[in-house]
């Protein structure tokens, strides 16, 4: 494990009031600059002196990244909006109640009040190798150590990888994919805005980066779009401690249904690769398919179907085939 | 040192090798262009023909065809071949670097799959079916003929240099360093290979038996290479060097290729033959002997078995 220090190294602090501001000062300090905003997986890197930056911008005091709001086609919510204010929100938990259920699982309850849904959409990978500090390859290094033979990889991926098998720790990310939310990601001369599904990246595309996010880019506003409104949701998240745990698999589904028929159906995975893994070829089997145990036993075993396990976490094969055996047998 | 190389800490601080860094490869690419560039304006300077020169056949096209056999079509296959894994290798390798990111290991990892089969084809064809030798090997003359046509570029006082044979000296040469670089990057490449996930092995970070080879070795102070798991930096190293090292090479390759004044060359690779006025105008046919359709054996320095005279065949 990495030396814990319990003191902060010293830096800068910023505390812009306007988007625009927060942009001019990441562009100004550049890899020297650190974006604050919960602040529980930076204080983790801080205190643990892995990550020394000389300036940190804490978006805080930036009014217009928080709360939520309806937008002209579902909901529009600001990146620092807290999980908790997820969870509590009235139309959230009546017409999106996957999105509240993934903030929910989300840590514990003082967590989920500081904790940010756009930090815990971007929070970095848990792999401990490169935690503590090993120049793995997400690093910038030439190694992964935890896929070396002997190495301790029990929360590790079991597909998606490539060199590196760290997975994503975001259990909001999974519940984004299926809800097909949009992502606005500013930076100071353009505004993108991505699917969720493509906002996550895996390393065989950016082995140092598990989001499209640039240095100078800042995620500023997720979009719930009304598509998937009320639908039928399924949310579950396997943890070792049911109190407060990362996952070690969970699943989150949409499911349009006319009786006991899907008419419609995204279904993402996560725990199991550097990141969200939507699983189309789920959807296509139950798609216009009548529920039964049939049906939802072969959803699980095409769930894993490349998937390879390492030395020491094979049993998310059949975690993930019945936690997604489960999402499709609860539409029956 | 650091400058070059690419080493990070370990949580216990100490220095590891990771590899060389983005800016050799900037400085191979600024090389590159520098060489190129620099060599247009130079030959341009020295007022030596930017077109290709035509030989006057006339009365000494005695027995030699119309068109002559330079490359077969196997060797020219294995040309294109070789090249485009090459050019994929160097764009999978440099491009993700330079900031336009995709899945690139896979892709990689298999051109230099069909690399490696083409250089063993490339090996057997030439020591079966061609003279091995005649791209390879290079004596005392042919060193004092390149230094008469270095001369002659260098002052226009000097001599005309003697023509060459099939192959100049100076593609000998570039053979040469091709084998060299290619083969460190290849080595380093499969052992790297091996590291990452394939459908033919399960990957394994480490190299046990090279790090117990270099164990004992030191480099810098504190010592870098000493540590376990320190052979994977040196692996990394030479891959790396070979990979800007290529991107140099295959710059001026292509460069050259392309150049008008050399662009028989490249229609020999191309067409597989060359005609007659470019075979009178740029070799010695007593290097380069073409006669009456037979296989000729080359002199030493010259031609090589499947520089034959023949009407194009329908293959070629």
């Amino acid at each position: 494990m990495a030396i814990i220090r319990d003191m902060i190294p010293a830096f800068e602090l910023f505390q812009p009031t306007t988007v625009e501001d927060a942009l001019a000062l990441m562009a100004e300090h550049g890899e020297a600059g650190w974006v604050l905003a919960g602040g529980l997986d930076s204080y983790d890197w801080f205190k643990d002196r892995i990550k020394k930056p000389e300036a940190v911008i804490d978006l805080g005091g930036i009014d217009e990244l928080n709360g939520i709001s309806d937008g002209q086609d579902g909901l529009e919510i600001g990146a620092m909006t807290t999980l908790t204010e997820i969870v509590r929100h009235e139309r959230v938990r009546s017409e999106y109640m996957l999105l509240a259920d993934a903030a929910e699982h989300v840590a514990t309850p003082q967590i989920r009040n500081q904790g940010t849904l756009g930090g815990n959409i971007i929070q970095d990978t848990r792999c401990w190798y490169y935690r503590s500090g090993w120049a793995c390859y997400r690093a910038g290094g030439n190694t992964c150590y935890a896929a070396a033979p002997e190495a301790m990889n029990r929360e590790h991926a079991i597909t998606g990888t490539s060199r590196c098998v760290a997975v994503s720790p975001s259990d909001t990310a999974p519940a984004l994919v299926a809800l097909d939310a949009k992502m606005t990601v500013r930076g100071r001369r353009s505004s993108n805005v991505y699917d969720a599904e493509d906002f996550f990246i895996g390393p065989a595309t950016d082995i140092t980066r598990m989001t499209v996010l640039e240095a100078g880019d800042l995620l500023t506003q997720i979009d719930i779009p009304s598509e998937w409104a009320n639908a039928h949701f399924y949310y579950e998240k396997i943890r070792d401690r049911g109190s407060w745990d990362f996952q070690l698999v969970s699943v989150a589904a949409a499911f349009k249904t006319s009786g006991n028929t899907i008419e419609d159906a995204r279904i993402a995975v996560n725990g199991i690769a550097p990141f969200p893994v939507r699983l189309d070829a789920v959807e296509r089997l139950v798609i216009g398919a009548a529920v039964d145990e049939a049906l939802a036993v072969e959803a699980g075993e095409i769930a894993i179907d490349g998937s390879r396990p390492l030395k020491h976490n094979e049993y998310k094969q059949p975690m993930t085939s019945n936690l997604v055996r489960r999402a499709v047998r609860s539409v029956a | 040192m650091g400058r070059w190389l690419d080493v990070e800490l370990n949580p216990w601080g100490q220095e590891v090798l990771q590899g060389i860094s983005l800016e050799l490869m900037y400085l191979a690419i600024a090389l590159a262009v520098l060489f190129v560039v620099g060599h247009m304006l130079w030959y341009r300077s020295r007022g030596f023909s930017e077109h290709e020169e035509t030989a006057d056949v006339q009365g000494s096209a005695a027995g030699i065809p119309e068109r002559i056999v330079r490359h077969t079509l196997p060797s020219r296959i294995f040309h294109w071949t070789m090249g485009a894994s090459m050019l994929v290798l160097l764009i999978t390798a440099f491009v993700p670097l330079l900031g336009l990111e995709f899945a690139w290991v896979t892709i990689h990892w298999i051109a230099g799959a069909v690399l490696i089969l083409t250089i063993i084809y490339h090996v057997i064809h030439s020591i079966v079916w061609q003279d091995f030798w005649s791209m390879m090997s290079m004596g005392a003359k042919d060193f004092r003929e390149a230094m008469g046509h270095f001369r002659h570029l260098l002052s226009s006082k000097s001599p005309e240099p003697e023509k060459p044979g099939k192959y100049p000296f100076d593609h000998r040469m570039y053979h040469w360093g091709i084998i060299v670089t290619s083969l460190l990057a290849i080595v380093t490449g499969v052992l790297m290979t091996l590291r990452i996930k394939t459908p033919f092995w399960e990957p394994d970070a480490y190299y046990p038996f090279v790090d117990q080879a270099v164990a004992g070795i030191e480099v810098g102070e504190p010592a870098i290479t000493a540590m376990p798991g320190a052979a994977t930096g040196l692996v990394f190293v030479i891959h790396g060097i070979a990979g800007v090292a290529l991107i140099i090479m295959v710059a001026a390759h292509i460069y050259f290729a392309i150049r008008p004044d050399k662009r028989y060359y490249l229609w020999g690779m191309i067409r597989g033959w060359i005609d007659r006025e470019q075979y009178l105008a740029h070799f010695d046919p007593d290097k380069w002997s073409v006669v009456d359709g037979s296989i000729q054996e080359s002199p030493p320095g010259g031609a090589i078995a499947d520089s034959t005279v023949s009407a194009p065949r329908a293959d070629d």
